[in-house]
């Protein structure tokens, strides 16, 4: 949790930082590699252009010796999926005593695993959909007809089908009907070797950015998704123009304000610090749900963390470069 | 420009609190200010801004592209995809490769070639620099010939040459001369993606044509052909790789050489034959090109990626006088003309370097990629799995056993650190599920041995799964169906689907 000081108290943009050198982690070895590239490349742009001499690293054997012979400030992490968010690369960075920008390792191991995050989450009084996370060994040893039976009747049709970990919505799927649900199971474990099985909410889908500048976690304008397919996929997000977004959220105050609390709730529930994502679905009763968060939300051209931050009129570069100094300060 | 922050209310641009949900929550606005420190503007801290609307913020578009709605209709298909992203892992080290049909350049006599193309810019820089002919240089376009006469062709002129950036640019060029919207291109089915993207780029429906071991199949070929003109479509040409194909891996016999190029001389129809590989033959000498049997009725398109440098960009068109006519007048209002620089310099390769020589050890290095892959394959794939044997070229064309799909188990190829093409890619219509193809081409045998031990392990784990959920029909369940999944399982090259293509596209 972050605890220092509060943004007023930061260093004036242009002084005390113009000499900071930061090391943004891109790429890794996984699904999101090619997002974590376009996210790197514009954080390295925003931090340059706020002042700040930044360089793009992958996480690969190069890193530690860089990062020992030529020490960097503070860290940002741009790096998505299981390298940049399941907390092991973060520990690795705690062992070696460098600072970095994101929520620390023990939060990210959690919120990484999102039926955990979800019981966190349910815990801390917020509301979640139903859900049943099991591994392929479970359907091999009781049967998958048996298992999938009781899922349907338990959880009821439509149902969302996603990988336990992971983001940009990779090998996730609606299920409409029982017939499709062997297969999606099938494609989701190529994934990982936990599905997570959830019922489906139809409602408005919101992502909600969370950003600590030393006051404490706030929430930024939820961004409204639209997407033209109706299913906001790994195509939909990355396409520009097959997607609506709308900033602010074309919902009512009391919703905003229960969705902005939500987000607040799931990130100190989670101990995450200084910026999350939790997206978020409001059923037409008006209820909040939460569906997942991401401790290393994407900051693409068409990642809704920027959109949510210049529709509250920050420049994205000095929040960055707010959250770096803030980190190197911290350790100094 | 120094900035502070200010909390505003009211507003719909919220900052939450766990708690405070029930009351209307402050607006954090970022406020800039003057150097003196106050907010830029009249009026009072917290008072000026209300719902967050910045005055130097603009709006974004709903759909982040404010020109959504003028694209032509040809490029909505132009999206990012899943299976995009995870090719980007490829270029890490650890991953093995069996994606990507790169040459293996480091083989060239780089310094020599490095040593030729700077005195082609000292020495010669007036030409090599400036604009050429829309046609290519004389000079290349006679060396093309002398490429082309170790195939067979021995009767073309350098008049009938155009050269091009890249086969890719001719095969561009050709379908652009030939095809309006609508109409028909065969094609084998699997087909190089490359020329895939071409057709639909023009508009053109493509109807695959099954192979085997053999190459294409004739009597299909013309039953193809009927079919098409009895629906009434206009059946533009025929696309074949007839050497080594990408992706089959496969080369047309010399029987069924003669019997296309008598099915085109009977059924009125052009023959597009692009050859890329066509002197990478591992086993026997390079069989006589299409073109070398009708100068009339092939188009013959060739390239030197494959037998010098694909960097260089430079291929070719050889086309009857009339065509050629047409395909100088498009290439002029595409490019103005090829790159001068890279036609000097393969002009320059061919005329004083050993190019038949780096041929030779190109294909001894590719073969022995190609048996490092086929020893592999016997020795680990499980039962159920098939692929081609090819004898030339870069590709193995791999048949997943019953039910598998290669595109679904991608992340779990991705997780095992190998890396190939599904065979989805390669169809037109979405069939080819069932299928991958394997480059040998730049991998290391060792590498390539590992790469198809990590092949195995996802293949298997694959069954495994499938061996839990397919066999689902319980309760309310049924066994997975997979529509065409049973067509192909006669041929291990690819089906025809000749009934869907049209509903697809």
């Amino acid at each position: 949790m972050s605890d220092t000081a509060p943004a007023s108290a930061a260093a004036p943009a242009g002084e005390a930082r113009s000499g900071l050198r930061a090391v943004v982690l891109s790429g890794g070895l996984n699904f999101e590699r090619e997002v974590s590239l376009s996210s790197g490349t514009q954080v390295v742009e925003e931090l340059t252009r706020a002042g700040l001499d930044a360089e793009i690293r992958d996480a690969d054997p190069d890193l530690l010796p860089g990062l020992a012979a030529s020490p960097a400030d503070a860290v940002f992490i741009a790096l998505h999926g299981a390298t940049g968010e399941d907390g092991a690369l973060r520990a690795v960075l705690e062992m070696a005593g460098v600072p970095y920008v994101g929520s620390p390792a023990a939060a990210c191991r959690l919120a990484w695993d999102k039926p955990a995050a979800k019981s966190v989450v349910r815990a801390a009084g917020a509301t979640t959909p139903d859900w049943v996370a099991l591994p392929h060994s479970t359907f091999r040893e009781l049967g998958a007809g048996a298992v999938l039976d009781l899922m349907v009747a338990r959880l009821r049709l439509p149902l969302i089908v996603k990988p336990a970990s992971g983001g940009s919505a990779l090998g996730v799927q609606k299920v409409s009907s029982v017939e499709e649900l062997p297969a999606a199971m099938v494609s989701c474990f190529a994934y990982g070797d936990t599905v997570m099985v959830e019922r489906y909410i139809e409602g408005t889908e919101l992502a909600i950015s969370v950003v600590d500048l030393g006051e404490g976690p706030q929430a930024l304008p939820a961004v409204e998704i639209v997407p033209a397919s109706g299913v906001f996929d790994y195509t939909a997000r990355y396409t520009p123009g097959l997607t609506e977004y709308h900033v602010p959220a074309r919902v009512s105050d009391d919703v905003a304000a229960r969705a902005a609390a939500l987000a607040v709730q799931v990130h100190q529930a989670l101990g995450l610090a200084d910026l999350s994502r939790t997206d978020a679905i409001v059923s037409p009763d008006g209820a909040v749900h939460f569906l997942e968060v991401n401790v290393s939300p994407g900051l693409t051209e068409t990642s809704m963390f920027p959109m949510a931050l210049e529709a509250a009129g920050f420049d994205l570069g000095e929040v960055f470069a707010q959250l770096l100094g803030r980190r190197a300060a911290s350790a100094h | 420009m120094p900035a502070r922050f200010l909390m505003v209310t009211p507003g719909r641009l919220l900052l939450g609190r766990v708690g405070e949900a029930t009351t209307p929550l402050p607006t954090l606005v970022k406020v800039p200010t003057t150097p003196s420190g106050s907010p830029a503007g009249s009026g009072q801290p917290g008072t000026h801004l209300t719902h967050g609307a910045h005055p130097h913020v603009v709006p974004r578009h709903p759909r982040l592209d404010p020109l959504a709605d003028r694209y032509a209709a040809r490029t909505h298909g132009m999206k990012s995809s899943e299976i995009r992203a995870l090719f980007s892992v490829v270029s890490r080290p650890e991953v093995v490769s069996l994606a990507g049909g790169m040459p293996a350049v480091t083989a060239l006599p780089l310094d020599a070639v490095g040593s030729m193309i700077g005195e082609l810019v000292s020495g010669m820089g007036a030409q090599t620099l400036q604009y050429g002919s829309g046609q290519g240089d004389p000079r290349l376009r006679e060396r093309i010939c002398d490429v082309m006469a170790l195939e067979g062709i021995t009767d073309a002129s350098p008049s009938e040459v155009v050269v091009t950036v890249g086969s890719q640019q001719g095969l561009d060029l050709v379908t652009r001369v030939f095809c309006d919207p609508g109409d028909v291109i065969l094609a084998e089915g699997p087909s190089y993606v490359g020329a895939l993207g071409v057709f639909q780029a023009a508009e053109a429906r493509v109807r695959h044509v099954p192979m085997d071991e053999h190459g294409l199949i004739p009597e299909a070929l013309e039953e193809a052909l009927v079919d098409c003109r009895a629906n009434g479509d206009r059946v533009k040409f025929l696309y074949t790789v007839p050497n080594f194909h990408n992706p089959a891996g496969v080369t047309l016999s010399e029987p069924r050489r003669e019997a296309i190029v008598a099915i085109a001389e009977k059924h009125d129809l052009l023959i597009i034959e692009d050859n890329p590989y066509g002197l990478l033959g591992f086993e026997h000498e390079p069989m006589r090109a299409l073109r070398a049997r009708n100068n009339q009725r092939v188009v013959y398109l060739g390239s030197f990626s494959k037998t010098f440098s694909p960097g260089l960009r430079v291929g070719w068109v050889l086309a009857p006088l009339a065509v050629r006519e047409k395909l100088v007048l498009a290439t002029e209002a595409q490019v103005l003309c090829p790159p001068s620089l890279t036609q000097y310099a393969v002009a320059r390769y061919l005329d004083t370097q050993p190019w038949r020589e780096q041929i030779k050890l190109f294909t001894e290095l590719y073969r022995e990629r190609r048996d490092a892959t086929l020893e592999s394959l016997a020795a680990l794939m499980p039962a159920g799995t098939a692929w081609t044997r090819p004898d030339g070229g870069f590709y193995v064309w791999l048949k997943l056993p019953h039910g598998l799909d290669a595109k679904l188990m991608q992340p779990r190829a991705v997780n095992a650190h190998v890396a190939y093409v599904p065979g989805i890619g390669f169809f037109a219509d979405g069939n080819g599920r069932e299928f991958m193809r394997l480059s040998y081409c730049y991998p290391e045998p060792d590498q390539i041995r590992e790469g198809v031990r990590r092949l195995a392990r996802v293949i298997e784990a694959e069954l495994d799964l499938h061996s839990t959920f397919d066999t689902v029909d319980t309760g309310t369940f049924r066994a997975i169906a997979r529509p065409g999944a049973g067509d192909a399982a006669e041929t291990i090259v690819g089906p025809a689907n000749s009934d869907t293509y049209e509903d697809r596209r």
